[in-house]
Parts: structure tokens; C-alpha cells; sequence
């Protein structure tokens, strides 16, 4: 595997000898900051956290305790009702199939891309050609362009087809709904995923590939064989990085999703039911930590790859 | 009664989702195995065409999947922004089956004007300018204090934790979250969100309905935004901070550089292209914001900002014409960071 050099250093805490030169200096800084400091860490993370944790609470109180009080009384009557959570996850278009959809949508909208990005950042990196610069640089600025911006065309596309002058080149209503949304998250993706995976995949070491290559194999076959294992812990961040994105994707949904709330994803049906619940407030927090709750563990679990892959492309050491 | 209903709605609920799901494992499946058998047909071709062969397959569906989804659509937006398109963005309609092209004039620079003249609009910009200048700032402030005090702290991992963790949820969620913070019960009656409790309790016991009351409901969003993404800018500016050499550092403390002077002469000037980075980042995802405003006000209550707008003209509304010229302003807005960041990549790569 590759050695990259560790980010984040361990520091040797201070011994209790008297100190001399660095270690001295960063005792007396070290005493001088951390009262204030820690402070100020601490009442920023409550802060941070305050909005999500009262939310959750919020999602275990009964109707007429979300009504009637804030969430914060759950202290004073601590309850764990679930009603609610079942109301919205089983009545009348539930929460249960946006769920599956979100799934259904977020899995090959990130496998895709994945490979689809990987293939093109090694040709970029390793495969030098006249013109590999303008590609590159590009693709990389092409991240400008707004989707919705990019939506009506895509949509024109996937129902009518492309034409030049009056022929058709490409016919319209090709793609199912779900292909329609894999491909427009993949394109959105290419941008930001090439250009995280280039990082990456350029800094593997020159021998490797060279060596690969007196040894006659092929682009395809190093790609496969050296470029793809080695490239992991990109691959890793990035996929943790789409997945988050397709799943709480609103508007590439609303677009391509349909009003058919059987084929709409958790974000889209949740956005909707924040103009129906008007008069239905106690559902809005257990709906709402439903549709977190999945990205949240996934980043929860994965987060060390997923800080990795961001500092790849915008830490320079 | 009502148990028995609900377990035949989740018995055809249950078998929908497996058979979904078995048709998104096919779909995958599929997708590896043209993959697959590419790259071993394409193996086998060895001399000259073997390098152009292997450029074509890894980096040709990037290319036409971004051209189609990305460069032509944003042409295309282009040519529409100087027409009075009134239909969703089509050039074609279907009439008795056949494909009809829809007349669309040329308006010249007419949508533009309309952006900048119409009180609506205008006022639309201005507001998104506040976003564009406020968020960034405010974020990369909170995101690099934290980063700087807790580089030598020990025990924040959780803290970080847990100030990173917005970054997951979506900013639909997070509208609800925040919704609830905001939440806005008449004076009198027990209140349920935790802005006007605690504003009460400090005395001011009149409270305004916080998500109604323009401007203050704009700054209110941008906080969801910031809240957001704090996490991200404190952990990058963290890992620039750590990547400083030490003896730099120590040498600067030698002279007597310490606490803000050490951080305004030396730390800040060394994490300099991180910063732009991130500040940059920010900006362009503030300017594509949308979600967070359509769902929390739909652009009403003097809220609505341009990318919503856009939405609106482009999705609902029918105003393609206009919608589409929002969406070039939108773009030209972007532009010049990403110019700017592309001639500092072209440095890095250059001298890699």
C-alpha cells in the first residue's frame, strides 16, 4: 500500500523535567491558551450540536407534548413514544418505499461514477497526450456550471432525443426513470471526482507504473492491477463523499423523480410533507431523522477516508 | 382492523422494495460486466493503437457523459437566455405525435435587462450577494479559530466530531432542524423553539416571528448554511495548520512571535492557497444554494435568492427566457474563482 505521510502527527506530551527549547515553548503557549481556548471549543461544539439533538429528542415526544412544549421540557418528563415514528413510516405513502428509492438511487449513483472517474483520472495523470491539459482543466471548471442550469437540457434530452438539424442522432425516452437519475448524478459528479481522483492517482509513485511497464503490460492492465488497489483511500473518501451527496440530493430528484410519490427519494417526499404537515408538526422530526439517519452513519463510521480524501485535493504540505 | 390494513400495505411495500432493489443490483452488475469485457477485449490489442485504444475507453465516457450533462446544457442555456422561450426549455413539442419546433424570438440582451431593472429581481441579486459575502467569511472565520485552537489541544476529537457532523445531513434536513429552532409560538403560550425561549428568557418578551420578518429571516438561513459548513472549512484549515514544518514555527517563537502575532505574521501567510481553496469552495456552494430556502420559505417573505429564483422560472413559472439568463449570471458569477483556481493548479501541475 502506499505510505502516506501521516496528516495528523502525535505530539510527545511534555515530561516532567525541566524543559528546554521546543518543548519549554509549547508548554508556556500551551498554558497560556487553554482555559479561553477550551472554552470557546466547548460552547462552540454545544451550539453546534443543540439543533440536532433537540430535533432528536423532539422525535420521541408525543403529539401533544410537541405541541405543547419545547423540546427541551423532555428533560423535566423524559419519554420514548415511537408513535410517530411508526405513523410516518407506515400510513398512506409512508416513508418506507422513498426509503428504498433513496437506496435505489444512491447506490449506482455512487458505483458509477466511482469507476467512470477513476478510468478517466488515470488516462489524465498517466496517459500525457496533446490536449490531456484542456481535458483536465476543463472538467475541473465545468464545476461552475449550476444544475439547474444543466437540468432543462438533460431533460429535453432524455425525452426528445438529440438532433442535429431536423435528424435524430439519438432517440428520445431511452432511459427508464432511474437510469435518467444515475446518469445526471454521474455527470454532475465528474467534475469534483475526476479532480479528487487525479490528485491522488498522479502522486503514485513513477518506478511502480515504469516497472509495470517494462514488464509489458498494458494502460488497461496497470489500471487495473496497480493503479485501481492503490488508489483505495480515494476511492474510499470519494465514495463516502458521493453517497452523502446523491442521498440528500433534492433537485436532480424533483426533476427527474416524477410527482409519483412511489418513485421519489426520502429528500424530495420530506420536502413535500414540510408544506403538507403544516398541521402535522409531530411528524416532521421523526420524517426528518429518518432521512438523516443513513448518511449520518455512514459518515459517522467512515469519517477518518472521508477527511483523507477532502485534504488530498486542497492541502499542499 | 387498522393493524391488519397496514401489514398487507407493508407486505406489497416489502415485495416492491426487494424487487427494486434486485433491479438496481441487475443494473450495477450489468454496468461491471460491460466493463469487464471492454478492458479484456480491449487487452488484447497490443502496438501502436494500444495507447490511443486506452485513452478512448478510460477517458472517453467522462467526456461525453460531462458534454452532454454539462457544456451542451450550458450552451445551450446560453442561446435560450437571449430568447423569449416561454415552454419549459423545449425546442421541440409534441403535436398529433409528430415533433413541432417551437418559435422562440430573439430578444437580445432583453432577459437581462429584465434581471436588473425588474424591483423583484434585483432585489433577488442583491440578496445573494449578501449570501456570497457573508457566508464565506463567516464560515472561514469560525472554521479557522476553531482550526487554530484546537492545533494544540488535546482530546477535541469528539468536538470536532461533532462540529463536522452537519456536513452529512442534507440541507433539507437541516431546514428542518433548523425550523425547529425557530419555531415561532404567539407571546404568552408555552413556546416550543429555542430561539424565542431563550430570547424570552433574556427579557425580550415579544419575540418576532423569526422565519417571517425580513431582513432578519434571510441572516436566520444563512446560518443553516454556516452551521453546515463550518466543519468542512475546520478541518481542512486544521490539516494546512499541521502541515506547517515545526521549525518554522520554532523558529518564529525564537524571535518572540507568539499567540496572534505567530498567527498573523506566520500560520496565516503559510496556509494562504488553503485558505482561497476553501473560501472559494464555500462561495460556489453558497451561490448554488437552493434547498434551504425553498424549503424553509419558498422564496417568500423577501428571502428568495438566485438560485431559487431560477428554479422557479425555469421549473414552475415557464419563463424559460429569463430563468435561463438568471442561471448565466449565475454562472458568470462563479467564473472568475474557478479561473482564478485553475492558474493555480496549473502551477502545481507544472512544476509536480
Amino acid at each position: 500500500m502506499t505510505s502516506n505521510p501521516p496528516i495528523i502527527e502525535t505530539r510527545v506530551p511534555p515530561v516532567s523535567e525541566p524543559l528546554k527549547g521546543r518543548e519549554a515553548t509549547k508548554a508556556v503557549r500551551k498554558a497560556f491558551s487553554h482555559p479561553i481556548a477550551s472554552a470557546v471549543v466547548v460552547l462552540l461544539t454545544v451550539l453546534w450540536t443543540i439543533p440536532t439533538f433537540g430535533f432528536f429528542l423532539n422525535s420521541l415526544r408525543s403529539k401533544e407534548n410537541v405541541y405543547g412544549s419545547g423540546w427541551w421540557e423532555w428533560f423535566a418528563h423524559p419519554q420514548v413514544d415511537l408513535t410517530n415514528y411508526h405513523t410516518v413510516l407506515f400510513s398512506e405513502g409512508g416513508l418506507v418505499l422513498p426509503l428504498v428509492n433513496s437506496l435505489a438511487i444512491t447506490i449506482p449513483g455512487t458505483i458509477i461514477p466511482i469507476f467512470l472517474a477513476s478510468m478517466a483520472a488515470y488516462s489524465l495523470a498517466w496517459m500525457r497526450f496533446k490536449g490531456s491539459d484542456i481535458i483536465f482543466f476543463t472538467l475541473f471548471a465545468l464545476q461552475v456550471v449550476p444544475l439547474q442550469m444543466a437540468l432543462v437540457g438533460l431533460q429535453r434530452f432524455y425525452n426528445f432525443g438529440a438532433h442535429i438539424g431536423s435528424v435524430q442522432i439519438f432517440p428520445g425516452k431511452f432511459f427508464g426513470g432511474l437510469t435518467e437519475i444515475w446518469l445526471s448524478h454521474t455527470m454532475f459528479s465528474l467534475p469534483l471526482a475526476v479532480f479528487l481522483l487525479h490528485n491522488f492517482i498522479a502522486q503514485i509513485p513513477e518506478s511502480l507504473i515504469e516497472a509495470a511497464r517494462v514488464d509489458g503490460a498494458t494502460h488497461l492492465r496497470i489500471f487495473r492491477t496497480i493503479v485501481l488497489p492503490l488508489s483505495m483511500p480515494a476511492i474510499a473518501s470519494f465514495a463516502i463523499f458521493q453517497f452523502i451527496w446523491v442521498w440528500n440530493d433534492l433537485l436532480v430528484a424533483k426533476t427527474f423523480g416524477g410527482s409519483d410519490a412511489s418513485g421519489q427519494p426520502v429528500t424530495a417526499r420530506i420536502q413535500l410533507l414540510n408544506g403538507n404537515f403544516g398541521a402535522h408538526q409531530e411528524l416532521l422530526a421523526p420524517a426528518g431523522f429518518l432521512a438523516i439517519i443513513i448518511p449520518l452513519i455512514v459518515f459517522v463510521c467512515l469519517q477518518r477516508y472521508f477527511v483523507r480524501g477532502l485534504l488530498a485535493g486542497s492541502v499542499k504540505g | 382492523m387498522a393493524a391488519s390494513s397496514s401489514h398487507v400495505v407493508l407486505a406489497s411495500t416489502f415485495s416492491e422494495s426487494v424487487s427494486k432493489l434486485a433491479g438496481v443490483l441487475e443494473a450495477v452488475g450489468g454496468f461491471l460486466a460491460v466493463l469487464l469485457i471492454v478492458f479484456f477485449v480491449a487487452g488484447r490489442v497490443t502496438g501502436r493503437l494500444q495507447k490511443p485504444l486506452a485513452i478512448i475507453i478510460c477517458l472517453g465516457p467522462a467526456v461525453v457523459l460531462a458534454t452532454v450533462g454539462l457544456v451542451i446544457p450550458a450552451i445551450n442555456t446560453m442561446v435560450l437566455s437571449t430568447t423569449n422561450t416561454q415552454a419549459s426549455g423545449q425546442k421541440f413539442t409534441l403535436v398529433n405525435g409528430k415533433l413541432v419546433p417551437i418559435k422562440a424570438k430573439f430578444v437580445g440582451v432583453d432577459n437581462y435587462t429584465f434581471a436588473f431593472t425588474d424591483p423583484d429581481t434585483r432585489s433577488t441579486l442583491i440578496r445573494t450577494v449578501l449570501w456570497i459575502v457573508i457566508v464565506p467569511l463567516v464560515t472561514v472565520f469560525i472554521g479557522l479559530l476553531l482550526a487554530l485552537l484546537t492545533d494544540q489541544m488535546k482530546r477535541v476529537t469528539l468536538a470536532k466530531s461533532l462540529i463536522f457532523l452537519p456536513t452529512a445531513i442534507s440541507f433539507v434536513g437541516a431546514a428542518l432542524i433548523w425550523e425547529l429552532m425557530y419555531d415561532y409560538v404567539g407571546p404568552g403560550n408555552p413556546q416550543t423553539g429555542l430561539l424565542s425561549e431563550v430570547v424570552i428568557k433574556l427579557g425580550w418578551h415579544n419575540p418576532p416571528n423569526w422565519i417571517t420578518s425580513s431582513p432578519l429571516n434571510t441572516f436566520l438561513m444563512m446560518i443553516v448554511l454556516v452551521w453546515i459548513e463550518v466543519g468542512f472549512a475546520m478541518v481542512v484549515l486544521g490539516a494546512a495548520l499541521k502541515a506547517i514544518p515545526e521549525e518554522i514555527l520554532e523558529a518564529a517563537r525564537m524571535d518572540g512571535a507568539t499567540g496572534i502575532t505567530l498567527f498573523r505574521t506566520v500560520q496565516i501567510p503559510m496556509i494562504r492557497s488553503t485558505l482561497i481553496v476553501v473560501t472559494t469552495t464555500i462561495t460556489i456552494a453558497t451561490l448554488k444554494i437552493f434547498d434551504i430556502v425553498y424549503t424553509m420559505t419558498n422564496g417568500n417573505f423577501n428571502t428568495d435568492i438566485l438560485a431559487r429564483d431560477m428554479y422557479d422560472k425555469l421549473f414552475v413559472t415557464n419563463q424559460t427566457g429569463k430563468g435561463s439568463a438568471l442561471a448565466v449570471i449565475l454562472f458568470l458569477c462563479v467564473l472568475p474563482l474557478v479561473i482564478y483556481n485553475v492558474f493555480q493548479m496549473r502551477r502545481d501541475r507544472a512544476t509536480r
